[in-house]
């Protein structure tokens, strides 16, 4: 069995195999990969006993579920109005000039993928930024290149 | 109305849970219910239907099994007190969610988390760890899990947020029927808001009368704001129901408000010449809770245009008017602004916007061209040049 495969059925064992279960294993899958690979749909579908389509159909449909590879660290900047005035421009710029990348894009090393969102819910601490499941509020260019060399730092 | 607004303190106040729970548990089902009916709280998701006659049905629907849910996907532009009120009294919550079951006979709950609060899960699962441990000694079977969302705001519908609980695509379900008689696996499913929860414990502790005395006939009680924008006091602020927007703007604003977006991305953009005959509440703009300010450094195009670009991301595609309609608006006043098409089209796209909110199938579409209609109308002149 590959890592994926097991990862899938060990949490098939946590979360049970109906399907109502079927979001809690795609989001711990997430959790460790990042992302949903094709592997992992074809994984949960058996351990489910459901069409791989059928999997595919709920992962797409989730924004945070990415079907296509992601860095290990997944920032998502809010991009919505309050965040917008309040300078959220600023701080992607300031990020695609550290990681040299766009946005929607990878770094080569896989380190990190930069994204955007719609509102985090800090709206009255824009610009926000989400990196996984930690949250930066008030961030500013600096501060927020500051955040990513540390987690640089970190491994 | 006197000109001031009122700073009410119910849903943060630290009170004995357990003690409400424990009174409550000795009286009967109809008695919890009646007087959340008779305080005339209603939902503080945005809709606003009453809490009590959706517990009602719920207990008076026949089944093996019922639910409650929790609604915490919190996913409308400009609102934040949801992640407050979970982060400062999760108790309050989750005994407002036991509330709930008693009342309807329902013995598990769950609580909808969106994915943008997983930072929450290790302190929420480890106080509904210790809440069970309580309801063990009050002798009531009542469990809670959590499920958590992955990014798409269709998901706060409530039907649609079942689909998700189930394992689908997070689209929204015709309704009849309606969730207190099939909702979640298709069974009797009370789903409410956090506030809504947490405002229902006040009033099994404190009784009807004192919600009932505050607010106004069709908005009785307070209410949980989350002001953000050109305000130099942002945040979470509980006020009473039923102020006007000219006194809220005198005590939030920064002294050169233009307009005010009450209720989010789906709600209602209020120029400064409405803010003394706008009332907040049912009666006149009702929110969730999202006021956004702006002054006059900003473009109304650029906020419109903001908007519209959310919905556009976050339909579900479902239905054509919403899917075509949320594009087509957005596509549309680019092309104005651009001198692409001329001003009359924005008439076009009014006729659209109607469609949409007669044909659209869930709360999605039919309110995206609230903010639509309002800002053209109020600010036209700011979306042609
Ligand atoms: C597109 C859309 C998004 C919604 N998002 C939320 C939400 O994030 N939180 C919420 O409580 N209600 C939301 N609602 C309202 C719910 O459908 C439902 O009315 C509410 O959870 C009922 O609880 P209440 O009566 O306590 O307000 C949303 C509705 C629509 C149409
Ligand atoms: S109105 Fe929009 S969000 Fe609602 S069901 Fe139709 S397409 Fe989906
Ligand atoms: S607008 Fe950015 S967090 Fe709400």
């Amino acid at each position: 069995m590959t890592n994926i495969e097991e990862l899938v059925k060990e949490q098939a064992e946590v979360h049970g195999k109906e399907r109502k279960n079927l979001m809690p294993i795609l989001q711990a899958v997430l959790r460790s990969e990042r992302y949903i690979s094709e592997e992992a749909m074809v994984a949960i579908a058996k351990e489910l006993d459901i069409s791989t389509a059928d999997v595919y159909g709920t992962a797409s449909f989730y924004t945070f579920m990415d079907t296509k590879p992601k860095g290990k660290n997944v920032i998502r900047v809010c991009k919505t109005i309050t965040c917008h005035m309040k300078g959220k421009d600023a701080v992607i710029g300031a990020l695609e000039d550290l990681l040299k990348i766009k946005l929607g894009e990878n770094t080569s090393d896989g380190k990190f993928s930069l994204l955007q969102a719609n509102c985090l819910g800090w709206c009255h601490k824009g610009p926000v930024m989400l990196i996984n499941d930690e949250v930066y509020p008030e961030v500013t260019p600096e501060s927020a290149v500051e955040v990513i060399q540390e987690y640089l730092k970190q491994k | 109305m006197d000109n001031k607004i009122k700073k009410v303190d119910l849903i943060f106040e630290k009170v004995d849970y357990l003690d409400i729970l424990e009174k409550s548990f000795k009286r009967t089902q109809d008695e919890i219910i009646l007087d959340v009916i008779d305080s005339g709280l209603r939902g503080r998701g945005g809709a606003g239907f009453p809490t009590g006659l959706k517990w009602k049905f719920a207990k008076n629907e026949e089944a093996d099994q019922k639910y409650v849910i929790c609604n915490a996907d919190e996913g409308e532009p400009g609102t934040f007190k949801d992640r407050e009120i979970l982060t400062q009294s999760p108790e309050k919550v989750l005994a407002g969610m036991a509330l709930c079951g008693m009342a309807t006979g329902a013995s598990k709950g769950y609580i909808y988390l969106r994915g943008e609060y997983n930072f929450l899960l290790p302190s929420l699962s480890a106080t509904i760890n210790k809440f069970h441990e309580d309801l063990k000694e009050l002798n009531f079977d009542f469990t809670i899990e959590i499920n958590s969302g992955s990014g798409a705001y269709v998901c706060g519908e409530e039907t649609a947020l079942m689909e998700s609980m189930e394992g689908k695509r997070g689209e929204p379900r015709n309704k009849p029927p309606f969730p207190t008689s099939s909702g979640y696996l298709g069974k009797p499913t009370s789903i409410n808001n956090v506030e809504t929860l947490v405002f229902a414990l006040m009033i099994a502790k404190e009784g009807p009368t004192k919600f009932k005395e505050m607010g106004t006939f069709d908005s009785r009680g307070s209410k949980v704001f989350s002001v953000s924008g050109d305000t130099p006091t942002a945040g979470i602020f509980e006020l009473e129901l039923g102020m006007s927007l000219e006194n809220f703007v005198n005590e939030f604003g920064d002294g050169d408000t233009k307009a005010v977006q009450i209720g989010g991305a789906a709600g209602f953009c209020v120029s400064r010449k409405d803010f003394k005959d706008t009332v907040i509440g049912f009666e006149g703009i009702p929110t969730g809770g999202s006021m956004m300010l702006f002054n006059s450094t900003r473009s109304m195009f650029n906020i419109l245009k903001d908007y519209l670009e959310f919905f556009e991301e976050e339909s579900c595609g479902q239905c054509t008017p919403c899917r075509v309609g949320c594009q087509q608006l957005l596509k549309g006043i680019e092309a104005v602004k651009k001198g692409v098409k001329p001003p009359a089209y924005l008439d076009e796209l009014q006729k659209l916007s109607e469609t949409m909110k007669l044909a659209s199938k869930c709360g999605l579409g039919q309110s995206a061209p609230n903010p639509f209609n309002s800002i053209i109308n109020n600010f036209r002149e700011e979306i042609i040049y």
